[in-house]
């Protein structure tokens, strides 16, 4: 089938703002919206920019807005597009290159979190045991590949940037319900800020974002539970 | 604009084997990682069914088992005293990786869950043994965020989306760094290094179905060739079963693992024709080759190229907790519920055997006598240590990283406190930049993405899972005039920022010259070996062939080398499962 591709261009070497580059692609139904940009790329018009890697979920690079919604290029197909694909980059990112933005204050406020299992305590032989309850505790929130659908998609952060985002806030809670790690109070306490936990309005549209189909905001509730009423143990 | 960093460890590649090498690296020299995508991109993260190791979690294992098992897989042609010695690490790296928080499945009294895995065997070969531990089917997503984690942790230094184009050699043969292009600014960096870890991982993307991410286009082997390092066993590429039909991605062997079966047009369970003993849990070139075989016989489903993966039986519980990308795969891809329908799978390009030669501390090979030159190391799938030989077992992709990563940041650490810095050569960037410069102002007539699709399409039907000497040799003369044509393109973005368009000029650059060596390496060798299956040589001839295959360009021609194959343990013997 034939079907009308809006990709919003900018270069930043000729252009002083973005604009809506139109390009017909002839695809299959279960063509790939990446597939889609692929054939406009490297067929049509070589400047056209994007990241992609896996292809298939994993790897999240090609997190972009389609038709309004936050999505991976790679998990959405065409037959789901309607006539027009209108493809544009992530909101409230700083801009680099048609669909490509500056990730470095995502991954800034991802590191913030201190994501990363804290705990000195070794057994002196073996792995430390963990019960399946435990394991499962904090399953859904291993799934993020860190794509930044969802932060993007949250109007608390466009209207701040400065918020920490549900991204971070699930990688934290990756690690604060982890019953292997001692570090939850330090992550609590850079949730608590001004900018943390708190600007999540519950408005679910992370939710709705995520590829990897991560109950988002109900661990920012967690979270949020956590901090009010402590950790249960 | 060039600018020049300093670094006594640089490591390139940020997968499993490039984190865990920095990781270990960092600890005793002044690190900095290059990958040209980010960290987290890297295509470890789609490993999914497990890390093998005999652990014993759930019933006796050995690691001597998995050592045997390793080695019978590769079809003898691993090296036995390698094999050994990353079955024995194993266990305890297992036990490093949990100590390091990442997330295992549990067993019900709380320690690492384990399942079976094509070719695991207990007691020498008598009968499947759960020795693959995981965590859900997202192992290596896994296994990737938490050496990230540990990166960030211990302060590691990254330079994310640095794409390296040149390695340096000192005049008396040394490496001495690489030049690597900063895409985001089309800058070129100077990196000078005393000891250097390529960690790129594979080059899937040289064929047409392959479950192999974009970037995964060999730049790390094809440098190392263009400097005079040959490539190790590049006739050895595994096909693995169960690509998602059409489109090459990958459903885990742990579907098998779990007690999938696979099914012809007839419903027949095939396997147990090919494998009484292990049926759908033998090796993947067994398994790869009898769906081809099947196929073939007209026993496709509906007469296609493709068969049945059922894990209807198995359960709604079971398909959307241990299998849940897998399934998740096929209701996105295919709109098919594994609980409820078979799959549709085809064999699909999955992972180099081959690569850059190294012993088992990382260090490079620079010849079959095994010389090593000094300061440079791999780790990962772009090595050939070998511990794979001829055919992997599902699951040792991972045990091979995270092994061989720590040990080569191991030996780069010693390296560097042992060393003094050796001297970077007269000309560093100049000739990439001269190089970029040309591919920009070429208005050549070829289109980079004909010749690629060209090239995959070529290799899937003639270097693929079956080879005659008719199909490779054509397979190498078309490849050598598809490399002409490479030169002979035109690059649409001549900007600076993030042009992937010469990038991936520069990729397929690097994927020929490859495929290639590949189809070199494969015309020469006259027999049938795991992988490597020619049907016009279809005995395996260990009087003639057990040796290690070393491809190096001389004077812009193919030259073939070899090396014994290290037997220390197992003696060859006939390989059924």
């Amino acid at each position: 089938m034939r079907i009308q591709m809006r990709i919003r261009r900018f270069n930043p070497e000729a252009d002083s703002k973005p604009w809506w580059g139109e390009y017909w692609v002839d695809v299959e139904g279960s063509d790939r919206v990446l597939d889609a940009l692929h054939q406009v790329k490297w067929y049509q018009d070589g400047t056209l920019t994007l990241r992609r890697s896996c292809a298939h979920g994993i790897c999240g690079s090609d997190a972009m807005v389609i038709n309004g919604r936050n999505a991976l290029a790679c998990k959405v197909l065409m037959q789901d597009v309607g006539d027009v694909c209108q493809v544009e980059p992530l909101r409230s990112m700083p801009l680099i290159k048609d669909l490509v933005v500056d990730m470095e204050p995502f991954f800034a406020k991802y590191r913030a979190v201190l994501p990363y299992l804290i705990n000195d305590d070794l057994p002196a032989a073996g792995e430390r045991y963990q019960s399946q309850e435990a394991r499962a505790r904090y399953d859904d929130t291993t799934k993020c590949i860190l794509c930044a659908a969802c932060t993007t998609s949250c109007p608390s952060f466009w209207a701040n940037e400065d918020y920490i985002g549900p991204a971070a806030i699930v990688q934290a809670h990756r690690f604060i319900f982890d019953d292997r790690d001692a570090a939850a109070d330090l992550r609590l306490r850079v949730l608590n800020d001004a900018d943390g936990v708190w600007r999540c309005r519950t408005v679910f549209n992370c939710v709705q974002a995520c590829p990897r189909e991560i109950d988002v905001t109900r661990a920012i509730g967690e979270v949020k539970l956590a901090l009010m009423n402590g950790l249960e143990d | 604009m060039i600018h020049t960093h300093r670094f006594e460890t640089v490591v390139v590649g940020a997968g499993g084997a490039g984190l865990m090498a920095a990781l270990y690296a960092s600890q005793g020299s002044d690190t900095a990682v290059l990958t040209k995508l980010y960290p987290t991109r890297s295509h470890t993260g789609t490993a999914q069914g497990g890390i093998g190791a005999a652990l014993g979690n759930l019933e006796e294992d050995r690691a001597e088992w998995h050592t045997f098992d390793t080695i019978k897989g590769s079809d003898y042609l691993a090296d036995q005293d390698a094999v050994d010695l990353m079955c024995q690490e194993a266990v305890d790296v297992i036990y490093e990786l949990e100590h390091m928080g990442l997330p295992f499945d549990r067993t019900p009294e709380g320690k690492i869950a384990q399942r079976p895995f094509g070719g695991h065997t207990s007691n020498f070969g008598e009968k499947p043994v759960r020795r693959a531990c995981h965590a859900a089917d997202r192992t290596g997503h896994m296994i990737l965020q938490t050496l990230y984690q540990q990166c960030i942790a211990r302060n590691v230094r990254f330079f994310d989306e640095f794409h390296v184009l040149d390695l340096l050699l000192s005049a008396d043969g040394r490496a001495t760094g690489v030049v690597a292009y900063e895409i985001d600014s089309g800058d070129l960096h100077v990196f000078h290094g005393k000891a250097l870890i390529f960690a790129t991982g594979g080059f899937g993307r040289m064929w047409e179905i392959t479950s192999n991410a974009h970037s995964l286009t060999g730049d790390g082997p094809a440098i190392a060739l263009h400097k005079g390092i040959p490539l190790e066993d590049m006739e050895f590429f595994q096909f693995h079963p169960t690509g998602i039909y059409k489109m090459g991605i990958l459903i885990t062997e742990g579907v098998r693992g779990e007690g999938g079966i696979l099914r012809n047009r007839d419903g027949e369970r095939f396997m147990e024709r090919y494998a009484p003993n292990l049926k759908d849990l033998a090796s993947r070139d067994v398994v790869s080759r009898a769906i081809y075989l099947e196929v073939r016989d007209n026993k496709g489903i509906d007469g296609g190229r493709y068969v049945h993966l059922d894990a209807t039986h198995l359960g709604r519980q079971v398909v959307e907790t241990k299998l849940a990308d897998s399934a998740e795969f096929c209701k996105t891809y295919l709109g098919i519920d594994p609980a409820v329908d078979p799959m549709p799978v085809q064999p699909t390009a999955h992972y180099a055997m081959g690569g850059i030669p190294t012993n088992v501390d990382g260090e490079v090979q620079t010849n079959a006598q095994g010389d090593v030159m000094p300061g440079f190391y791999a780790a990962g799938e772009v090595a050939c240590v070998s511990v794979h030989g001829a055919n992997r077992l599902g699951t040792n992709s991972l045990v091979d990283l995270v092994v061989f990563g720590k040990r080569a940041g191991k030996a780069a650490a010693a390296y560097c406190q042992q060393n003094d810095w050796a001297e970077l050569p007269a000309e560093t960037w100049e000739p990439t930049q001269a190089m970029l410069q040309h591919m920009l102002g070429n208005e050549g007539q070829n289109n980079v993405a004909d010749l690629r699709t060209e090239m995959q399409t070529l290799m899937m039907d003639k270097v693929g899972v079956f080879r005659t000497e008719e199909g490779i040799q054509s397979a190498l003369n078309l490849i050598r005039e598809l490399q002409e044509s490479a030169q002979d393109i035109t690059v649409m973005d001549k900007g600076k920022r993030f042009n992937t368009d010469i990038l991936e000029a520069i990729e397929l650059q690097n994927l020929l010259d490859l495929a290639e060596v590949t189809a070199a390496s494969a015309l020469a060798r006259t027999e049938s070996r795991g992988a490597h299956s020619r049907e016009d040589h279809k005995a395996r001839d260990d009087e003639n062939w057990l040796t290690h295959t070393y491809a190096s360009k001389v004077d812009g021609k193919v030259s073939l080398d070899y090396a014994p194959v290290n037997i220390t343990i197992h003696h060859p013997m006939e390989r059924t499962y």
